[in-house]
């Protein structure tokens, strides 16, 4: 069977989609988890998350019965913490820091906790945050990603009125196009972005792109400031033959589809090849395997050890049933009649340090080749260094350079998110764009 | 292998676990219950004039997740005719002859009432009488209860009443709601009791509905002041124990000990500090009978531990350990101890400390885990620390002495030593 959609029914499809991480089902629950808590002073869960949430103070206020308390603590911090307590790789950051560990006992389960409180205002519109009246300043937010709402959510507290431009029809950024659908749904991401906005003093004007639709210079002349949260984009190529062949995708297109239509009209191949062990390669994994593909592969260059994704999101895929190729590099795509037919890879071995600290893959010489029908390509992401460059903004190929009160080199245009550090998780982002309404807020004297 | 069997005024139990008179000993079935699930005897919930009881009754204290640390009751005495009370007690007493039977009494407050009461109860075959002086609610609006505890005189005078025709042993069982157990347990062996059992419940609120703004228990709308009871409470028992344990008039009569008991190690606590048995209810209404397995297996095995014999080996063992703080040494000096391996760097002694005593522990900021360290020079041995921190022994208190020689605070001041310049 070659690359086509519909493999599952609808049904199946619905049951391998539904949320990964289930909430808990009742208050009970999540007042026995939170009473576990021993509220650690200088917490170690808060100093490991980038946005530092006080933790066990919003899991105190679930103990106590203090809901609203406990949801307000959560996204003063991070505007985005319901949607952090679905996708966050909470095993490195708050959870893998949590004391409990240091007694060989199951963490708090703190993303879990962080999803009761943060879902229940989202969902039930709390409102948690008064704006200040308006102070007739303006702001203009190019990208409607993590970044760039959490840096309009805060300068509208301020008073601050913010446009906000984004290239796509909706907000979220790569929460809404870029994450695997078990973790986060349409629907939520929507309501959250919502949620956001609900504060007021926020314009979104979706369709508009940077360089096409909108210049730096006008928004430089018409706002008294500019965030730029255009985040990355570009997945990075492979250069190896055959990358034109039907049948190639890159993960950050493939989940842009899976995000953006029914899954059943998403086509995956029998036997799919996943370059790449980041969370992306993860992501696209998983999915293919979820909506039907008989044989996943994920192909890396280094061991099991240098693997960039965590232990958590590769035990989700060999649970999925995907296989997996340590010390292997994609060397030729070999076609038949334009569609892919075989995956020619190099055999690896690990050599001296690079400069990431990780020993280096070295080519051993010998190759294999396997059958495939698809190659998904998931090498990580360049960012828009053409479309930076002609902005005149400093750049590190393509990565805008940004001074500590996150200021780029033009006078009054801001930067944060991927766009600035190449591609970190949402909960990053988030902290950036909290940066930058910072820098902004001291930039406009307010 | 222990031997748990208790001797309590003559009164033989195959252990030294009763049922309080409570709702677990209102009748027949519970008792079979009880009996079947192995306690070793049951002071039979209080009979008296009969009344009539409120729904609801009942009301908890919770705390960080734990259902009823304390709990609380407005119910009164039994409200079961007499006559099937005193049947069902002779029952009892027929399938179960080696467990304790002792019948809770609380009769209208003269001296006739009580003769009747007492007279019916030992007709039933019945081990012992237990005078009924504690209840808080309810009964001492009606001028029994807590009413004749909280008056020595008159509960002197009501012991007197039972005395003149009991034939079996009578416990007479004290109120909290005092300053002071002691002068009511002289005045009731002064009346010439045999034996005393304590505490009753302590007065209480355990909380209010934040909706409806009713106090806890909820009885149409209003509340009462309930009996507390439940692991709350067994702090204040034991020094109420210990107090008459301690006093030279009451040395030679038995308690029964009674106050939020919930494991074998809270019943070793009572009978260290002067209980020759102990009585339970609230950890079996919470829980059900079956808590009598490890009450009894959990003492035998401590026992044979520490190489008791029989549990008169230890009953009081512990009184004189507790003294007058004058008498405390001075001299004797701790200062906390963090084991680094131990550590989980949870901070919760440093801001305890910190924030609320002595400022003795040393914060080096790490990420994401900082380390804690004892500045011995300024601990003063308050235990805070080794209280909040979650890890068994990581904290340690070592003994440092500021002195050799034993000095209490009676000779400190007289030898007139420096007292803290800061």
């Amino acid at each position: 069977m070659p690359i086509q959609n519909n493999r599952l029914s609808t049904e199946d499809l619905a049951l391998k989609f539904a949320d990964v991480h289930p909430p808990f089902e009742h208050a009970e629950g999540a007042a026995i988890e939170a009473d576990r808590c021993i509220n650690c002073y200088d917490a170690p869960c808060t100093k490991s998350c980038p946005t530092s949430i006080d933790v066990p103070l919003f899991i105190k206020q679930i103990s106590s019965g203090n809901i609203k308390g406990s949801a307000k603590t959560i996204l003063s911090s991070n505007i985005m913490g319901g949607g952090c307590s679905k996708v966050c790789p909470v095993e490195k950051l708050c959870e893998g820091a949590c004391v409990y560990n240091l007694l060989g006992e199951e963490p708090i389960s703190i993303a879990k906790l962080q999803r009761y409180s943060a879902e229940k205002a989202i969902k039930g519109k709390w409102e948690l945050f008064e704006r200040k009246p308006s102070n007739g300043k303006k702001v203009a937010v190019i990208g409607a990603g993590p970044a760039g709402l959490a840096c309009a959510h805060a300068l509208s507290l301020q008073g601050v009125e913010v446009t906000v431009f984004e290239k796509e029809e909706k907000g979220g950024g790569l929460m809404t196009y870029g994450v695997a659908a078990y973790k986060v749904t349409p629907e939520f991401c929507k309501e959250e972005v919502d949620f956001i906005l609900s504060i007021g003093g926020i314009d979104v004007q979706y369709k508009k792109e940077l360089g096409k639709d909108i210049t730096l210079a006008e928004l430089q002349q018409k706002y008294d400031a500019v965030f730029l949260g255009i985040g990355v984009g570009i997945a990075r190529s492979l250069d190896i033959p055959g990358e034109e062949l039907d049948g190639v995708v890159d993960a950050i297109s493939f989940i842009y589809e899976l995000r953006t239509n029914d899954f059943s009209k998403i086509a995956v191949g029998d036997n799919v090849a996943v370059i790449g062990m980041g969370m992306t390669a993860i992501d696209a994994a998983t999915q293919s395997k979820r909506l039907g593909a008989k044989d996943v592969t994920l192909i890396y260059r280094r061991t099991e050890n240098e693997k960039p994704c965590t232990e958590v999101e590769l035990d989700l895929a060999k649970l999925d049933g995907c296989s997996f190729i340590w010390l292997a590099s994609p060397k030729e795509i070999i076609g038949e009649n334009g569609k892919v037919k075989k995956l020619v890879c190099n055999k690896m071995k690990l050599g001296e340090p690079d400069t990431s600290g990780r020993r280096a893959p070295v080519d051993t010489g010998e190759t294999f080749t396997m059958d495939v029908d698809m190659v998904i390509k998931a090498a990580g992401q360049i960012p828009f260094e053409e479309l930076i460059n002609k902005s005149s903004v400093q750049n590190k190929s393509g990565k805008i350079s940004i001074n500590n009160k996150t200021e780029t080199n033009l006078k009054g245009v801001f930067a944060g998110g991927d766009s600035v550090n190449g591609g970190k998780e949402v909960v990053d982002a988030v902290q950036a764009g909290k940066d930058g309404a910072k820098g902004i807020l001291q930039y406009l004297g307010v | 292998m222990a031997n748990l069997q208790s001797n309590f005024l003559g009164i033989k139990s195959p252990n030294p676990f009763w049922l309080a008179s409570a709702p677990p000993t209102d009748k027949k079935i519970n008792v079979i219950r009880a009996f079947e699930a192995g306690w070793g005897g049951v002071v039979w919930k209080t009979l008296g004039s009969q009344v009539k009881n409120v729904s609801s009754r009942y009301s908890a204290l919770n705390y960080n997740g734990r259902k009823a640390v304390g709990f609380n009751n407005i119910e009164l005495i039994s409200d079961r005719p007499l006559e099937v009370n005193l049947k069902e007690i002779r029952e009892v007493l027929k399938l179960f002859p080696d467990r304790a039977m002792i019948i809770s009494l609380m009769a209208d407050n003269d001296r006739k009432s009580w003769h009747e009461m007492v007279k019916k109860s030992q007709d039933t075959g019945a081990h012992g009488l237990e005078l009924n002086f504690g209840c808080p609610h309810g009964m001492v609006e009606r001028g029994m209860g807590a009413a004749v505890g909280q008056d020595p005189d008159i509960a002197k005078m009501v012991v007197e009443w039972v005395m003149e025709v009991a034939t079996i042993p009578v416990i007479t069982k004290l109120t909290p709601n005092v300053h002071s157990a002691v002068p009511g347990g002289l005045a009731a062996i002064e009346g010439g009791t045999n034996g005393l059992s304590l505490i009753n419940t302590i007065q209480s609120v355990t909380g209010i509905d934040l909706d409806t703004l009713v106090p806890n228990p909820n009885v149409g709308g209003q509340s009462v002041f309930g009996g507390y009871c439940g692991p709350a409470v067994k702090p204040i028992a034991l020094k109420m124990l210990t107090t008459l344990a301690q006093e030279e008039r009451i040395r030679n009569i038995p308690i029964s000990g009674i106050g939020g008991i919930t494991t074998w190690k809270d019943a070793v606590e009572f009978m260290l500090l002067g209980a020759s048995n102990v009585q339970v209810c609230t950890a079996a209404m919470i829980s059900g009978f079956k808590i009598i397995t490890d009450l009894c297996d959990g003492m035998s095995n401590w026992m044979d531990e520490k190489g008791y014999k029989s549990i008169d080996d230890f009953v009081g063992l512990s009184v004189p350990k507790i003294t007058r703080w004058e008498e405390l040494d001075i001299n004797f000096h701790i200062v906390a101890k963090i084991d680094q391996d131990k550590c989980i760097h949870c901070g919760l002694c440093y801001i305890s400390c910190e924030d609320t005593s002595h400022q003795s522990i040393d914060i080096e900021r790490g990420n994401p885990y900082n380390t804690y360290t004892i500045k011995e020079e300024e601990c003063v041995g308050c235990n805070l620390c080794k209280i909040v921190c979650p890890v068994n022994d990581c904290i340690t208190m070592v003994e440092q002495r500021k002195g050799d020689e034993y000095l209490n605070w009676i000779e400190y001041e007289k030898r007139g030593l420096p007292l803290n310049d800061h």
